[in-house]
């Protein structure tokens, strides 16, 4: 009998003799003989829990987290303080193991959790509609190109490349799906140049700030969309938008995003999720779960899962989307998360990432080596170039215990030598001061050694 | 009617409404302190000038820490879960949730992993994901595996995507998709949202796929046929051979929907079945908390002719070169030139992949075949106990077979003669302290009624569940007004959906 089972040998004798057969062989006669399989698994044995643990830690050992070195890698995902709070809710039963409230009189809980995070999504994106999440930022940039497609039924869309590498590749995957392409806006100093639209156009798609940290002017671009009836779809990190104009302030249609700043773990990529919120336009094609308030039969108020004939069991081939499982524990990491900053404290908390990452820029700006990528307003992330090979200038620097950021080469050959270097409110003005000083030397170090190669 | 009928209460908090978080907020409030600006202050203007900001904060709530901990503790109350109770609901199996995963998941080593980290300093991370991998190809019966999908509907999309490209490849452009009438919604949502049209199959009258109607519906320009085996009736697909050899013999792919994969571990394998991707739910078979609506994780398994396509990148291993001192490592492998792309960000769900892993290492081959056997022995047993107390009677079984995992049960009789339908047995079933079974659906079955017991529970729990529902159906016969009204001591009563949906009110004013 294994750890998680219960039925003893006295029980499968009475459960069998119910049943009326002999053996539970007996339960599988309907497989065809020739499709069992008549050896065990190759897998290891079952191991104690102490041996699981011990395994797992092991494993977890050999891996590099932010708490084993200083890390300036963002690009997508950032290394926050995560309060005791939030872990201590969502490690509650209640919260981690029911399913997807179908039976909402005994799943007020979760909904009315829901309902809290589409208000405040809502709030921080300026849009009226958030749906209860998508499961994570480049997902919800696809899904958002298919409300665009649904909506307007055009063949193409332009994505800026300041929109994430991972956002423009699934889009690309997807929209491959639905005959559509995906063209590219150039950057300018670091800022999407405003493109030629077409009336082919079904969507344009910006991200705030952007993936080289800059923060982007959305008003002209949306303006400009918008006249040929074009949509136009913003990737956010939702932090920064305690301080920036929203999105739904700027015009835009559908506002999506990765949520992992609000209060999830990195977990090496996830899971974190997606936040989607639109214009109340687009209400009726937005993917995924929505809560809504009604009342019960005792006129009590009460939160149940709403407009579902846009989902995939109910309305099947003409759902909006696919989406079932989302990532509801995730949403609830963030509506706990923005509860716990506040009003207040949320804009303190990004007003302190605005001036050391405004300190981090200027300090590295300032070491020989190390020039502007771009002359944008940044808020927490920032793109600079260096006159050294940059992989080998983060292998230096890694050896003083500093991860200086994320090579820009890898995505953007254009920018063969940028590093981007992210910020959080973890990250202080020592070890910004640290990176500038190891940063410096690694590449000084780098520059001799390439000039010593020379002559 | 009284709002003291019989049944047990099981919510503690009060049934008074609750306040909202943001209900709750009053000025000046917080539960955040800041750390301290420790850089020389620039005036706001200079870093950010004003055209970019916003001009009002957004309205968060202003809530002392004790505030949001009692708000979120007393919501939590208003949660039926898992851990609290029995919770049958077919097609989704609810198995327990090991503790132990929760505290491996949350070791930094894997939680505060930077997804970007260099892979030579992710070697456990990777190392985890490979063996993660080698174990989900063995249990499928196919070779190569992607982790990347987010959950079932995501790898289904994916499945369908990798057709896509198979036949792209080989240069042909088909456009129909086959779905059985019994599938998950998914499926033709997938279909529909990959770029292909639906074309659905019927069901012969032992609930399996009708041949007849495959064949006639298969022609050159189906693309695949998506399958679920054992199906939503809970039934093992007898000819699934057949049904092979029809859809291989017009060139399709032939797919697996995972959702039922708990009823054949270590038994069959859909590879040998035939099948050419499959995907897994993590947060199904592989104990992923369901969270109240995820995360999950939605990995599939491909033959040889599909791997070309997988998603990029792959985790893979590779021997170590030169010298020859050193070990095998993993790494991440871009260089895809066939690869659908990404579906996602980074790597996907690790956090899930850890306590999934963490659960194929704890039971091994021969505990992952037991919890087979067993959630099928629990399933039948379950239909054998409500049998004997004369619930099939009024809740006749849809197909009476021996079942694998789940089972359907159709509430026809029991609205013509009792006056109940199946949404009330559902909802009186929840003052009784028990989720309902997954309700209508499948479709195809009249006031359906799908039950999973899984493994995890004991032949005490199974046998209290029978008798409580023929208790209701009892009390149904007396007066059907009390399961009509029902429930009763959940702490909101029945909820107008319909007004929900006509007039949404979607965030607080």
């Amino acid at each position: 009998m294994t750890q998680y089972t219960s039925a003893t040998d006295a029980d499968r004798a009475q459960m069998l003799d119910a049943i009326g057969v002999e053996s539970i062989e007996d339960l599988f006669a309907e497989i065809p003989e020739r499709l069992r399989l008549r050896r065990p698994l190759a897998l290891d044995q079952g191991l104690a829990e102490q041996e699981v643990y011990e395994e797992l830690r092991e494993l977890a050992a050999r891996n590099v987290s932010t708490e084993d070195e200083i890390s300036f890698l963002g690009a997508g995902m950032y290394d926050h303080y995560i309060p005791a709070l939030v872990d201590s809710i969502i490690l509650r039963s209640e919260f981690l193991t029911p399913y997807t409230p179908y039976q909402p009189e005994i799943s007020q809980g979760g909904l009315q959790a829901m309902f809290e995070y589409q208000t405040a999504i809502s709030e921080l994106t300026g849009l009226p509609v958030s749906n209860a999440s998508v499961y994570e930022g480049p997902s919800a940039v696809a899904a958002a190109g298919y409300v665009a497609k649904l909506a307007n039924g055009r063949t193409r869309f332009i994505a800026s490349r300041g929109v994430h590498p991972h956002s423009r590749e699934t889009l690309r995957t997807l929209a491959h799906g639905w005959g559509m392409a995906v063209d590219e806006a150039p950057l300018s100093d670091g800022a999407t140049e405003l493109p030629e639209i077409g009336e082919d156009v079904s969507a344009v798609i910006v991200q705030q700030p952007n993936f080289l940290g800059a923060v982007e002017r959305l008003e002209p671009i949306v303006e400009a969309a918008h006249r040929t009836g074009a949509l136009v779809i913003c990737a956010c990190d939702p932090l920064p938008l305690a301080l920036l104009k929203s999105p739904g302030e700027c015009g835009v249609d559908i506002a999506v995003g990765e949520g992992q700043t609000l209060g999830n773990r990195l977990d090496f990529g996830g899971p974190s999720f997606g936040l989607f919120a639109v214009t109340d336009a687009l209400m009726r094609r937005i993917p995924g779960r929505i809560a809504g308030e009604t009342r019960d039969a005792d006129g009590r108020r009460g939160f149940v899962l709403t407009l579902q004939t846009r989902e995939q069991h109910i309305r099947r081939e003409r759902a909006t989307s696919n989406i079932c499982t989302a990532q509801a524990l995730n949403a609830l990491a963030g509506i706990v998360y923005l509860s716990w900053l506040g009003r207040r404290g949320i804009v303190e908390l990004v007003e302190l990432m605005l001036q050391r990452t405004g300190y981090a820029r200027d300090r590295l700006q300032a070491i020989d080596g190390v020039v502007p990528l771009h002359g944008q307003p940044v808020v927490r992330e920032f793109a600079v170039a260096l006159e050294a090979p940059v992989e080998a200038v983060i292998r230096r620097c890694r050896e003083q215990g500093i991860n200086p950021g994320y090579p820009l080469g890898r995505d953007y050959p254009e920018f063969e030598n940028g590093l981007l270097v992210a910020l959080t409110e973890r990250r202080t003005r020592d070890q910004i001061d640290r990176l500038a000083e190891v940063l410096a030397s690694a590449i000084a170090s780098e520059r001799s050694e390439l000039a010593g190669a020379r002559t | 009617m009284s709002a003291t009928r019989p049944g047990a209460r099981w919510f503690t908090a009060a049934a008074d409404d609750e306040l909202t978080i943001f209900e709750r907020s009053r000025e000046g409030r917080r539960a955040f302190v800041a750390p301290e600006l420790d850089v020389p202050r620039r005036p706001l203007d200079e870093l950010l000038p004003g055209e970019l900001r916003r001009a009002e904060s957004p309205r968060l709530p202003e809530v002392s820490e004790p505030e949001i901990n009692r708000h979120y503790n007393r919501l939590s109350k208003r949660n039926f879960d898992l851990d609290t109770g029995f919770y049958p609901l077919g097609s989704c199996t609810m198995k327990h949730n090991p503790k132990l995963h929760e505290r491996v998941a949350a070791l930094p080593g894997h939680a505060k992993l930077h997804p970007l980290q260099d892979p030579a300093r992710a070697q456990g991370a990777l190392e985890l994901m490979w063996q993660l991998q080698q174990a989900l190809a063995e249990i499928a019966g196919l070779p190569h595996v992607s982790l990347q999908p987010s959950a079932g509907s995501h790898g289904e999309l994916a499945g369908v995507l990798l057709t896509r490209a198979y036949h792209e490849d080989r240069g042909e452009h088909r456009t129909k998709v086959l779905t059985p009438d019994t599938a998950h919604g998914t499926n033709p949502a997938t279909v529909t949202m990959a770029g292909y049209e639906v074309v659905k199959v019927g069901t012969d009258e032992r609930g399996n796929v009708d041949l007849d109607d495959l064949r006639a519906k298969a022609d050159d320009d189906v693309a695949c046929l998506m399958l679920t085996n054992p199906s939503t009736l809970g039934l093992f697909e007898t000819g699934i051979d057949e049904v092979a050899r029809i859809v291989h013999g017009i060139g399709a792919t032939l797919y697996y929907d995972g959702a039922n994969l708990n009823a054949i571990m270590g038994i069959c394998r859909p590879g040998d079945m035939g099948f050419d991707i499959v995907h897994f739910n993590l947060h199904k078979s592989f104990t992923q908390p369901h969270g109240g609506g995820g995360p999950g994780a939605g990995p599939i398994a491909v033959s040889d002719r599909i791997e070309p396509f997988l998603p990029r990148p792959q985790v893979v291993r590779r021997e170590a070169s030169g010298n020859g001192a050193g070990e095998a490592y993993y790494d991440l492998d871009h260089e895809r030139p066939k690869s659908i792309g990404r579906l996602r960000g980074f790597q996907g769900n690790y956090g899930v992949f850890v306590r999934s892993y963490a659960y194929i290492r704890s039971l091994g081959a021969a505990g992952l075949k037991e919890v087979s056997e067993v959630a099928v022995l629990n399933a039948n047993y379950l239909l054998a106990r409500l049998r004997a107390e004369g619930v099939l009677d009024q809740l006749p079984v849809a197909y009476d077979r021996l079942c694998m995992h789940e089972f359907v049960l159709s509430g026809s009789p029991m609205k013509r003669d009792l006056k109940i339908k199946t949404l009330d047995l559902a909802k009186r079933l929840l003052d009784h302290g028990v989720h309902p079974p997954t309700v209508y659906f499948p479709l195809i079955v009249d006031e359906a009624l799908l039950v999973e017991p899984t493994e995890t529970e004991t032949k005490e729990t199974l046998d209290g569940f029978a008798e409580v529902v023929a208790e209701i159906l009892r009390e149904a016969r007396e007066d059907p007004e009390i399961a009509r009204g029902a429930p009763y001591t959940t702490p909101v009563r029945r909820l107008d959906e319909a007004a929900a949906a006509r007039n949404p009110v979607l965030r607080q004013p």
